[in-house]
């Protein structure tokens, strides 16, 4: 996380000084003011605090350590704005944000980016040997029956773009982000509303299973319909808190 | 030689009575009990009474600090650090075994008014009892009668982590020695009826000092500089002087401003965040606009109007020493003026202006620096449910473009005062975490 703030705040004069047509170039979320300005009253300039880091319209890429917002579903979105909230989720930045703001108003800034079908980039593959790869595919797809270790499509959509409302999708994220996540369910920084599904699963990863998902998750184009799927073809294999449409329980 | 020893057997006994009446006047405050009501309202409760003890917490923002973040309302457990240690709030709801449940009137008077729990022991001050005590019997009872009805939550209370010797008893006699006098707000004969409800508000359970008052390395209130502005040391923000009008204070002419802030989280020229956020977004929202006016009113009377012409002074002299280069223009248009205009005026309702706004141009930038660090959005409140927000810099610009993009603002646009330079920025995102 630190070399990642580093890298960036090495990079962004950088950026600046080359001045940066933002039509043309993936957003890396610095505000500036060549970007067009939304009217005051839209949603767009009540985000702005969200997209200085998310990218313009949420649409950070994997360049970056921040998750994208647009596209994914709306109850994820809500549900994670409530949990940097309630602190469930820990970034001081986020829950800083967020401290005063009602549910309705989280709910609409959810829905906003939710609402936002911004095509994604091509992936860039991490530079990791292709048995680690392979042990990320098999992980991603079939999980390991043995321990009881499900696969991540069981719950993230076969082609992992989430399952509505409530699970996210899995690709277009930057692998520093998928990793941290991943340790941050292992280690309680990061929850979710219970039973906490996600915490059970991550916490029977290794070290290097972690490494293996994220790099696999990371190297994978979006299907050509990147949108959420309605049902999965089997029932979930676990039990999970935070799957419907409503608030924190 | 034998002069000495008796100078210094006289001095240790001088200091041991002075230590021993002052613990005596911390213990001695015997607990009273809540003085019986003008009218029996027997044991049931009204409506009214409940319903005007709600506003009462509101008013005392009972809540934010006996609130866990992410916990059930009023059940304790909150963290609140204090030069002294840490100490964790305390079940107000009803469960019998680990809120307040088997607590009477006269026991909540006893915490309330005199700082002391049901069994006698002295409370920490954290919780404001200084103020509290001066809020009256009959809304003490009002209060009271709010507390019972808040459906019981099980949590246990969780023990102070206060160092030696703050977490004894015998210390805190002594402070209360010191700082402390239990008597219910008696008033100003001679002031408005508006004015006496206003300094009923500000000085009772709305506690503004708690925050506004400079304290000494007691943690007492310094003498002679209520309302003076301090430095949260916990929590890194400086809560301004309410009487100065370079700060916060409240001008004869700015009381309505000072209303809608209060009320809706948004002025014309100022927008409410840091812990005051929480203040709005929890307590004084809720105020009636009367109540609100009379605070202003009460605060309008003692604000200072050389604070704000010493303070444009001072800055005029040392602004001299700063020219504002091209670059710390570029910056300004590049990040800040989409949002605050290219003179610096804002926009009415969303973006506040910088121009003369009394945030930028503060001697005390620690707040200033910290808004750009950290962003911040002003809370959502039934006047102004949607805010917008302020992003954070912290990821985006380097320490010396927050410090030069931000000097450029505290000098341009007839803005005058001294620049800010890349160890405050260091300074204070550290104070930030």
């Amino acid at each position: 996380m630190h070399g990642v703030c580093l890298l960036r705040v090495l990079l962004v004069p950088v950026l600046l000084a080359s001045a940066l047509s933002w039509a043309q170039k993936p957003d890396t979320g610095v505000p500036t003011a060549n970007s067009a300005v939304p009217p005051p009253e839209s949603m767009a300039a009540r985000v702005q605090a969200c997209t200085a880091c998310h990218g313009r319209e949420g649409r950070a890429t994997p360049d970056g350590y921040f998750p994208r917002l647009a596209g994914k579903p709306q109850a994820y979105l809500y549900h994670q704005l409530l949990n940097f909230r309630e602190g469930r989720r820990r970034y001081p930045l986020m829950s800083g944000l967020l401290e005063h703001l009602s549910d309705a108003y989280l709910a609409e800034m959810a829905a906003y980016f939710a609402g936002l079908e911004i095509p994604y980039p091509p992936p860039r593959p991490p530079v990791v040997d292709s048995a680690l790869l392979e042990r990320g595919r098999r992980l991603v797809q079939q999980g390991d029956a043995g321990r009881g270790l499900p696969a991540c499509v069981q719950c993230h959509g076969p082609a992992m773009t989430g399952l509505l409302p409530a699970v996210p999708g899995l690709l277009g994220l930057p692998r520093d982000y998928l990793n941290s996540q991943l340790g941050a369910w292992q280690t309680g920084q990061r929850q979710a509303q219970a039973p906490d599904c996600m915490a059970r699963v991550a916490r029977m990863l290794s070290a290097d299973e972690v490494s293996a998902v994220s790099a696999w998750l990371a190297s994978q184009a979006l299907p050509a319909n990147p949108r959420a799927v309605a049902r999965l073809p089997q029932p979930l294999p676990l039990k999970c808190g935070g799957l419907t449409a409503e608030g924190a329980s | 030689m034998r002069r000495w020893l008796w100078g210094g057997v006289l001095a240790l006994g001088l200091g041991a009575t002075v230590l021993a009446v002052l613990l005596w006047m911390g213990w001695r405050q015997a607990p009273e009990p809540l003085p019986a009501a003008a009218s029996a309202s027997g044991p049931a409760l009204s409506v009214d009474q409940v319903s005007r003890g709600a506003y009462l917490a509101r008013v005392g923002n009972c809540a934010a600090c006996h609130t866990a973040q992410g916990g059930r309302p009023y059940a304790g457990g909150q963290a609140i650090d204090t030069p002294f240690g840490r100490v964790y709030s305390s079940n107000l709801t009803s469960d019998p075994a680990t809120g307040l449940g088997r607590w009477t009137e006269d026991d909540f008077w006893q915490a309330l008014h005199h700082g002391r729990s049901r069994d006698g022991r002295l409370l920490n001050p954290a919780f404001p009892y200084v103020e509290y005590s001066r809020v009256t019997p009959e809304d003490a009872r009002d209060l009271w009668a709010f507390l019972r009805t808040l459906p019981p939550v099980v949590r246990e209370n969780t023990a102070h982590e206060l160092a030696w010797p703050y977490r004894t008893q015998w210390a805190l006699a002594f402070w209360r020695g010191l700082y402390f006098r239990p008597a219910v707000w008696q008033g100003v004969p001679d002031q408005s009826s508006q004015w006496n409800r206003g300094g009923y508000l500000v000085q009772g359970l709305g506690h503004c000092a708690a925050c506004h008052t400079p304290r000494n390395a007691l943690g007492g209130y310094r003498s002679g500089a209520e309302f003076g502005g301090y430095h949260l040391p916990a929590q890194g923000w400086y809560a301004p002087s309410l009487k100065d009008l370079g700060q916060a204070g409240v001008g004869a002419a700015d009381r309505e401003e000072w209303v809608r802030v209060l009320k809706s989280g948004v002025g014309a020229a100022a927008v409410v965040t840091g812990p005051m956020a929480e203040v709005v977004s929890q307590s004084t929202q809720y105020l009636s606009l009367e109540d609100l006016r009379a605070m202003a009113s009460y605060l309008a009377s003692s604000s200072d109007a050389l604070g704000r012409a010493a303070a444009a002074e001072g800055a005029r002299g040392a602004a001299a020493l700063a020219g504002p280069s091209g670059v710390e223009a570029q910056l300004y248009e590049r990040h800040c003026s989409s949002c605050h205009g290219e003179q610096g005026r804002g926009v009415l309702g969303a973006y506040p202006p910088l121009a003369g706004n009394r945030a930028v141009l503060m001697a005390q930038t620690g707040n200033l620096v910290r808004m750009v660090l950290e962003g911040g959005y002003s809370p959502s409140t039934a006047d102004n449910p949607r805010p917008h927000g302020m992003p954070p810099f912290r990821l985006v610009l380097r320490d010396d473009e927050v410090a030069a993009v931000l000097s450029y603002v505290r000098n341009a646009w007839g803005n005058s005062a001294p620049p800010i330079v890349p160890l405050d920025v260091l300074r204070d995102g550290a104070a930030a975490h």
